[in-house]
């Protein structure tokens, strides 16, 4: 039996690297120091799953070669007019780099997950910017800490004894060190452990955001309550971040994906920036996928574009609701699509998935998600952080570099190669055009 | 591969050619005597050549200049670039994307860059970025200034230890240098404050910025690294600022050695005279005299380009009260236990007297220090203009009819608190040579780069103007769109550019320094590094190292 050290895990957006995997005959048996979810995830990730390259024929699917099946996905990509390339978000940043390279060869829409999760977040940004900072600064330093529309304890379980609560950090060495304050629609396993809970009413963050803000400006309320909460509340917690010493407020799709979006997180920048002229404070999206972050990075510095980037013009353009996955699809603008590491049809609206499906698609993943049941084309893919290593970007943009340590199925390659195959033949394909 | 480029009037101040006509010899990417008959000419008859240039401060990639991407969709929606069959799309204007930044610079004759500002946390970042930028021979600076592991041992007095740690920390992420930001400053914005002065105390740490930037003036002496100490001060952007400059550099000047010990950069921000905005007045001259008197001292311009530019420092403290200044948008990103970061767009406006007042300071500094061997030409990119404006600076350095042009059109307030318009010095072509390249290629300690003599790398330029012909003083005009687009560049003897168009863009260097220190030291700061890792970072010292082999082209330099 081998034990790997020190392995990043490719679940969350927190990217733990203590992890600890026992390997005995390129079998996975054992994970250390991991969250269930991760557990869960390594211990598995070499079963259920269907290792072979799938084509559609008759109502149903055959088994074809490998190379069979990249011609095909080639084929489709070089064929249309307008494709979309979505995923990105559970692969390799070298993975990404090549499925740009792609998306612009095709002339198509390159779009990760960001834009059905925080992508909103990151167009507040652009119109506000964003005081943020790495998670060891909430370790270090923050003595009051937020968490908004999240709740790490079941979501990024190793949140709060990694970086917040139940850590020590430089400055900060035990939990009474530092206030914990939960802003949620609901009780939950995070809510339990904090010190003020604010029940908010559904959808009503703006408004609640606003009242901080006025509350953090020391202006009077002529309302008993706002969003459900009563004032003195408000005000209990405003008082409580313009007193603390340094804050941090993490926030998840509670707030990125209640009603009014980007308008929310542009008021929470708001707010935060405010905060500023009277203490330290600091925000952070509570980031799904393990390189999500990496996703938005690696287009950003290679397009100027964090998602929803479209190449039809051949230079990059970006236009959420114009460029965004969902609306091309459910606008039936696309004509194909290539899926990489992702599963739109179990998470995008109806009208979606039913234009994704009328579509050719082609799916490079290492499992066989309901995306590729609809597929034409499915091509299996390595474990990045298992079967392959990989650059990925924490929610705080810190890079690492995943490892390998046990071998892939055989047909099963890094998806890095899968799509550097897949350019090479679409450019072949081109060139005979 | 064999080259000759025919004919060309060569400006090679490294190697005493001021204007020659000669040919330049190329094989397999480096400079030679001669090549044999087959060799491909490039006729350069009656254009100006010269090395390819090399910039030593610009933020081009990593973490804070992705930030200005994600801040700045209206910016590149200004400036797309398409794909052709030799490039990649992508964006420009004040951040531009990766692709872009590599072409750009390398129609301009450019091939070799420095980012000037990486946090070693986010250094995989940068290097990832650095990897994606083609054609140029590139390297980063770590940030040091401000970091609790050595501000610790700096507060403890174990120097020797702290040399230890620099050193294994400049090998771990593969830097090139000590960059210092704001020293104790970035500490203090943890809390929200900041460090106003060289001897005011930094909170919890019972040190000095003069203590610090002393330490690692030593450090780098005794790492004996291949770039001084490049130092952004305290009070940068502040009116009356010029003093805590003046007192930077004299903090070291028992340092002193045969070349410079200390390089101030962007000093454009930091010539300031005055009490506050209002009675702000350009003392880039003053600056200029401690340079000119002291050789221990190194500057570049960060001159100031009228017109649109985002602004993005390590110092987060200043980003935050050019934020409060101006209302624009502002981002702020600290990362643990080493530094913060921060950005804000900004429009310099000729009319405003306290932006005219900036594009002063840097000329009258350029002019005023007489050995252009230390004095080099930057904009701080995208600070105080992008560097595709190089070509301007350049014509405002050899025309003083091209800077009264400005200054004919700045308001008089700013006008009379500049020295600018008593200086009447202008830059030869062989100047400019080295401003661009000779100089901050020997500042770096780029012994192949910066020149053309036998053995260097065969990164050229030739440039569409017949020196001997042109007066660079009456048309300026001439100068200025010549250095904007070479006609060829040759990069590693591969012809990159032809015709003003790229051709290829194959991928360039990343440099890093192995310190010079003896293996044991470095494996005992490794040892005591990995023994507290855990108590500072939240990741894992396994995870923190940047092997060699995770650069595309990494290029190693040994120190000393």
């Amino acid at each position: 039996m081998v034990v790997v050290k020190n392995v990043l895990c490719s679940f969350c957006g927190c990217v733990c690297d203590d992890l600890e995997v026992s390997v005995e005959d390129n079998k996975i048996t054992g994970v250390k120091y991991a969250c269930a979810l991760a557990t869960e995830k390594f211990l598995h990730s070499q079963e259920e799953r269907n290792p072979d390259p799938l084509m559609r024929a008759d109502g149903g699917f055959r088994k074809v070669g490998l190379e069979e099946a990249l011609d095909k996905a080639a084929r489709i990509l070089a064929e249309a007019k307008y494709p979309l390339l979505y995923g990105w978000s559970n692969t390799s940043c070298e993975a990404i780099k090549v499925g740009i390279e792609l998306t612009e060869e095709v002339g198509g829409v390159l779009d990760n997950t960001a834009t059905v999760c925080h992508g909103v977040g990151l167009e507040a940004i652009q119109d506000v910017g964003e005081p943020t900072g790495t998670l060891g600064k909430a370790r270090h330093r923050a003595d009051l800490i937020i968490y908004w529309g999240c709740n790490p304890s079941q979501a990024h379980i190793r949140h709060t004894t990694r970086y917040t609560a139940f850590t020590k950090g430089l400055f900060r060495s035990q939990r009474k060190d530092r206030k914990i304050v939960v802003v949620d629609v609901r009780k939950t396993v995070t809510s339990k452990t904090a010190d003020l809970f604010l029940q908010i009413d559904p959808g009503k963050d703006y408004e609640l955001l606003s009242a901080l803000r006025m509350a953090v400006r020391d202006m009077e309320f002529e309302t008993e309550a706002v969003a459900g909460v009563p004032v003195e509340k408000i005000e209990e917690l405003a008082e409580m971040m313009v007193s603390c010493e340094f804050g941090m407020l993490f926030f998840g799709l509670g707030l990125t994906q209640s009603s009014a979006k980007n308008e929310n997180i542009a008021a929470a920048i708001s707010l935060v920036r405010d905060l500023n002229l009277k203490t330290k404070f600091l925000m952070l999206p509570m980031r799904g996928h393990y390189n999500v972050t990496g996703a938005n990075k690696v287009a950003l510095w290679q397009t100027g574009y964090p998602f929803a980037v479209d190449f039809s013009h051949g230079y990059p353009r970006f236009n959420p609701g114009e460029t965004s996955a969902a609306d091309l699809l459910v606008r039936g603008e696309v004509d194909a699509a290539l899926v990489v590491a992702s599963d739109p049809a179990s998470h995008m609206p109806w009208a979606a998935v039913k234009n994704l499906a009328n579509i050719p698609v082609a799916v490079v993943d290492p499992t066989l998600t309901a995306t590729s049941l609809l597929a034409d084309v499915r091509i299996p893919a390595a474990f990045n952080g298992i079967e392959y290593g990989g650059t990925v970007y924490r929610m705080d943009g810190v890079a690492l570099k995943t490892r390998k340590f046990v071998e892939p199925p055989p047909n099963c390659l890094p998806d890095v190669e899968v799509l550097e195959n897949i350019l090479h033949k679409v450019r072949s394909l081109k060139e005979v055009a | 591969m064999e080259l000759l480029i025919k004919n060309g009037i060569v400006f090679d101040p490294l190697n005493g050619i001021d204007g020659q006509k000669m040919d330049i010899a190329i094989r397999d990417g480096k400079v030679v005597e001669s090549v044999s008959s087959g060799a491909r000419v490039i006729d350069a008859s009656n254009l100006m050549v010269m090395p390819g240039g090399v910039d030593l401060h610009s933020h081009i990639a990593g973490s804070k200049v992705n930030a200005g991407r994600l801040m700045r969709p209206e910016d590149h929606f200004r400036d797309p670039e398409a794909k052709t069959p030799t490039t990649r799309s992508g964006v420009g204007s004040t951040v531009p994307s990766v692709f872009t930044t590599g072409y750009r610079y390398a129609k301009m004759g450019y091939t070799t860059v420095f980012e000037p500002a990486t946090p070693m946390l986010k250094a995989r970042h940068t290097h990832d970025e650095l990897d994606d930028i083609p054609i140029l021979d590139k390297a980063c600076f770590p940030l040091f200034g401000n970091d609790v592991i050595l501000l610790e041992y700096l507060k403890a007095g174990r120097i020797e230890e702290a040399a230890g740690y620099v050193a294994w920390m400049l090998e771990a992420v593969k830097g090139y240098a000590i960059k210092i930001v704001n020293p104790g400053g970035l500490e203090a914005w943890n809390w929200g404050g900041n460090v106003l002065g060289l001897d005011e105390e930094v909170p919890n740490f019972g040190i000095t910025p003069r203590e610090i930037v002393r330490s690692l003036c030593k450090i780098s002496k005794m790492l004996n690294l291949p770039h001084p100490i490049h130092l952004h001060p305290n009070n940068l952007g502040r009116p009356g600022n010029y003093e805590t400059t003046i007192e930077t550099m004299d903090c070291v000047r028992d340092l002193a050695g045969e070349k410079p010990v200390i390089h101030l950069t962007h000093v454009q921000f930091e010539g300031y005279g005055g009490r506050d905005w209002l009675s702000m007045s350009s003392e880039g001259v003053e600056i200029a005299n401690y340079v000119n008197r002291h050789g221990h001292v190194s500057i570049d311009l960060g001159q100031l380009v009228f017109g649109n530019a985002t602004t993005m420092t390590a110092d987060g403290p200043f980003q935050f009260q050019l934020y409060q200044l101006t209302g624009n948008k502002w981002t702020n990103s600290d990362v643990e236990v080493e530094t913060s970061a921060g950005v804000v767009p900004y429009f310099y406006k000729r009319s405003n007297y306290v932006n005219a007042i900036q594009w002063t300071v840097g000329l009258e500094l350029a002019l005023a220090v007489r050995d252009p061997w230390r004095v080099f030409l930057t904009t701080d990119h995208p600070n105080a203009g992008p560097f595709t404006a190089y070509p301007k600076v350049i014509a405002w350095l050899m025309s003083r009819k091209a800077r009264e042009r400005v200054l004919s059109k700045i308001p008089r307030m700013a006008r009379k608190r500049s020295n600018l318009s008593s200086l009447d010095r202008e830059y030869s072509f062989s100047e400019i040579a080295v401003v661009t390249r000779a100089g901050t290629a020997r500042s770096l300690g780029l012994k192949n780069k910066g020149h053309l003599g036998v053995g260097a790398d065969a990164d050229v330029a030739v440039y569409p103007l017949n020196p001997r012909e042109v007066d660079p003083s009456k048309d300026y005009k001439k100068v200025r769109k010549a250095f904007g687009n070479a006609v060829w560049v040759v990069k590693e003897g591969q012809v990159v550019v032809e015709k003003g168009e790229i051709k290829t863009a194959p991928r360039g260097k990343t440099f890093w320094v192995k310190p010079d220190i003896e293996e044991d030291v470095l494996r005992l700061a490794a040892a005591n590094l990995k023994a507290k890792f855990r108590e500072y970072y939240t990741v894992e010292f396994d995870n923190f190292i940047i092997p060699e082999d995770a650069l595309a082209r990494p290029q190693v330099l040994k120190a000393g």
